[in-house]
């Protein structure tokens, strides 16, 4: 039996869970977007500004998920100032901390590029916010933008496996695993906006279809390099979770659409199921281990 | 300063009594389980079943039967936070609220804790849990309060048999040692001691006497600091990022290729 399977959950559920997706989207959409716009062309940037408004509206989402899944929701600036002293509270090794400070990071520069793009299409009364988008202040929030999404994406695995939590703790590819599945769904989400908005038929979209594609694939190895990392440990996969993971997030979420990418609008829901599916089994697959030791058969 | 103090727990001399649990929970203030109605394990003569918020002590009663139950043998262990040396908790504390107290134990400031629940998944003993009376999560203070007053925590003060001793890490330790060869002559040669040493988590500060294996009492055989898992973790994902970064590059310059077609 591993270790880690006589200690305690931390009863992190579907406010977590959905946090993991939502950040992951957000943080790769504003990867994407920096690259429609640092080198795409003009008819790239409706696009690129979509994923920027993603990257915002995902960053206070998230943030506010993650707030009222504390015990004490009012005390989140713990996180960031000793409540004390009033002094920066910063663990360079504790993922938890560098995570608070890398989605208000994130937040800060999704802010500034989602302000600088709807300044560009006039939705801002302060048209000089338009500078925040252009030139090389604008490829260089972007850019940092994107540092702190991609960030955003992977860290939430880490902080899994920077704990003594059954599954959790018994891999080093959870990190990884988000990262890929945080650049699939991310794809599939402005795919979908893109659609809706009347972009679906861009070259930009058609982008995002190939882009994805390459991801799920690269999500597909990380997988099974998971769960093969896992061990003896991956025999508690056996039963629902196990199957939810084979025939929802493999099946559904990741083979469906490779196998039958058009048309890209249902490929797209397949990926964003796949990866809430995800995020839900590893989750909820540890949550209720914990061995007592006690009642043991005398032979 | 005063020099590390800690418990040292000889559970080959625990009747399950449960006073320690009691004198904790009394001179803690911790509500009782349920809002007072009692709820019965079912399965087992021990009702608290583990640690949490509100049970900092919890005596475990390790039941052991044969088949046809004409053989028995009872294990008895009053559990609690081990104040490991290197302590895991304290080590992913993302508010700074879980600090190492003069007396070399480990403590969570209720003041500072935001619930976030960290330390939960950290603990490699599952000793930490949410009070939620106060919203935080809380564990054994080693009655930090009765130290600082020079007093004797309270369920060592309880226990009756003395299988709670309370001291001078230093001391307990010799006195657990020589305990230890005294078992061995008497023929109990499973008797060994659990986190006495300073390969485990740096030693544990609340190490225990044991006379089967860790895990028969529900103890890991080899506890880890969850930071074990940082480097190689943020790694693979740097990797990650680099690849995820490649692909969309690389994807994207064919995009802008067929568009110039």
């Amino acid at each position: 039996m591993s270790d880690t399977f006589f200690t305690a959950s931390p009863h992190w559920t579907w406010w977590i869970i959905l946090y993991f997706f939502v950040g992951g989207i957000a943080g790769g959409a504003v990867m994407l977007a920096t690259l429609l716009r640092i080198f795409g062309g003009h008819e790239d940037q409706a696009i690129a500004r979509l994923g920027y408004y993603l990257g915002l509206g995902g960053a206070i989402v998230s943030g506010f998920l993650l707030t009222i899944d504390l015990e004490r929701p009012l005390r989140f600036w713990h996180m960031l100032l000793q409540s004390e002293t009033g002094r920066l509270m910063f663990k360079a090794w504790a993922p938890m901390s560098v995570g608070a400070w890398g989605l208000m990071l994130f937040g800060g520069f999704a802010l500034l590029a989602a302000a600088g793009a709807a300044a560009e299409e006039g939705r801002l009364p302060w048209p000089r916010l338009r500078l925040l988008a252009e030139g090389t202040l604008g490829r260089t929030i972007g850019a940092l933008a994107s540092v702190f999404g991609l960030f955003l994406a992977g860290y939430t695995g880490v902080l899994l496996a920077v704990t003594n939590r059954p599954i959790w703790a018994d891999s080093n590819w959870l990190g990884i695993l988000f990262l890929f599945s945080a650049a699939s769904t991310a794809a599939a989400t402005l795919l979908l906006l893109a659609t809706r908005t009347g972009h679906g038929a861009s070259a930009a979209a058609a982008w995002l279809a190939r882009f994805d594609r390459g991801a799920l694939v690269l999500e597909l190895l990380a997988l099974i390099a998971f769960v093969v990392s896992l061990g003896a440990v991956g025999r508690v996969l056996i039963g629902f979770w196990g199957l939810v993971l084979l025939v929802g997030v493999v099946g559904l979420g990741i083979l469906t659409p490779l196998w039958r990418p058009e048309p890209h609008v249902r490929a797209a829901r397949f990926v964003l199921i796949g990866g809430f599916l995800l995020r839900t089994v590893v989750l909820l697959a540890s949550a209720p281990i914990h061995a007592q030791g006690s009642g043991v058969t005398l032979r | 300063m005063p020099e590390p103090m800690g418990f040292y727990t000889d559970t080959t001399v625990c009747i399950g009594c449960k006073a320690c649990e009691v004198a904790c929970k009394e001179w803690n203030q911790l509500p009782a389980a349920g809002g007072g109605r009692r709820e019965l394990s079912g399965d087992s003569y021990d009702n608290t079943r583990r640690l949490d918020g509100i049970h900092w002590r919890h005596v475990k009663f390790v039941e052991q039967f044969s088949e046809d139950r004409s053989q028995e043998r009872w294990l008895m262990m009053s559990d609690v936070c081990k104040h490991c040396v290197r302590a895991a908790c304290l080590e992913v504390c993302p508010t700074g609220a879980i600090i190492r107290t003069e007396f070399d134990t480990v403590v969570i400031q209720a003041n500072a804790c935001n619930g976030c629940r960290m330390c939960i998944a950290a603990c490699p003993f599952g000793v930490i849990d949410i009070n939620p009376a106060s919203g935080t999560a809380q564990k054994c203070t080693l009655c930090y309060d009765r130290l600082q007053a020079g007093l004797v925590p309270a369920c060592a003060q309880a226990c009756p048999t003395q299988s709670i001793q309370f001291g001078p890490i230093r001391e307990l330790k010799e006195r657990a040692q020589k305990r230890v060869k005294q078992l061995h002559v008497l023929g109990e040669s499973r008797a060994r001691l659990y986190g006495a040493d300073e390969s485990m988590l740096g030693g544990l500060n609340s190490f225990y006497l044991i006379a089967d294996e860790p895990e028969v009492y529900g103890l890991p055989r080899d506890p880890q600091l969850p930071t074990r898992n940082l480097f190689k973790s943020a790694m693979l994902s740097t990797v990650g990022a680099a690849m995820v970064g490649l692909l969309a590059f690389v994807s994207f310059r064919k995009h802008r290729m067929d568009r110039h077609v």
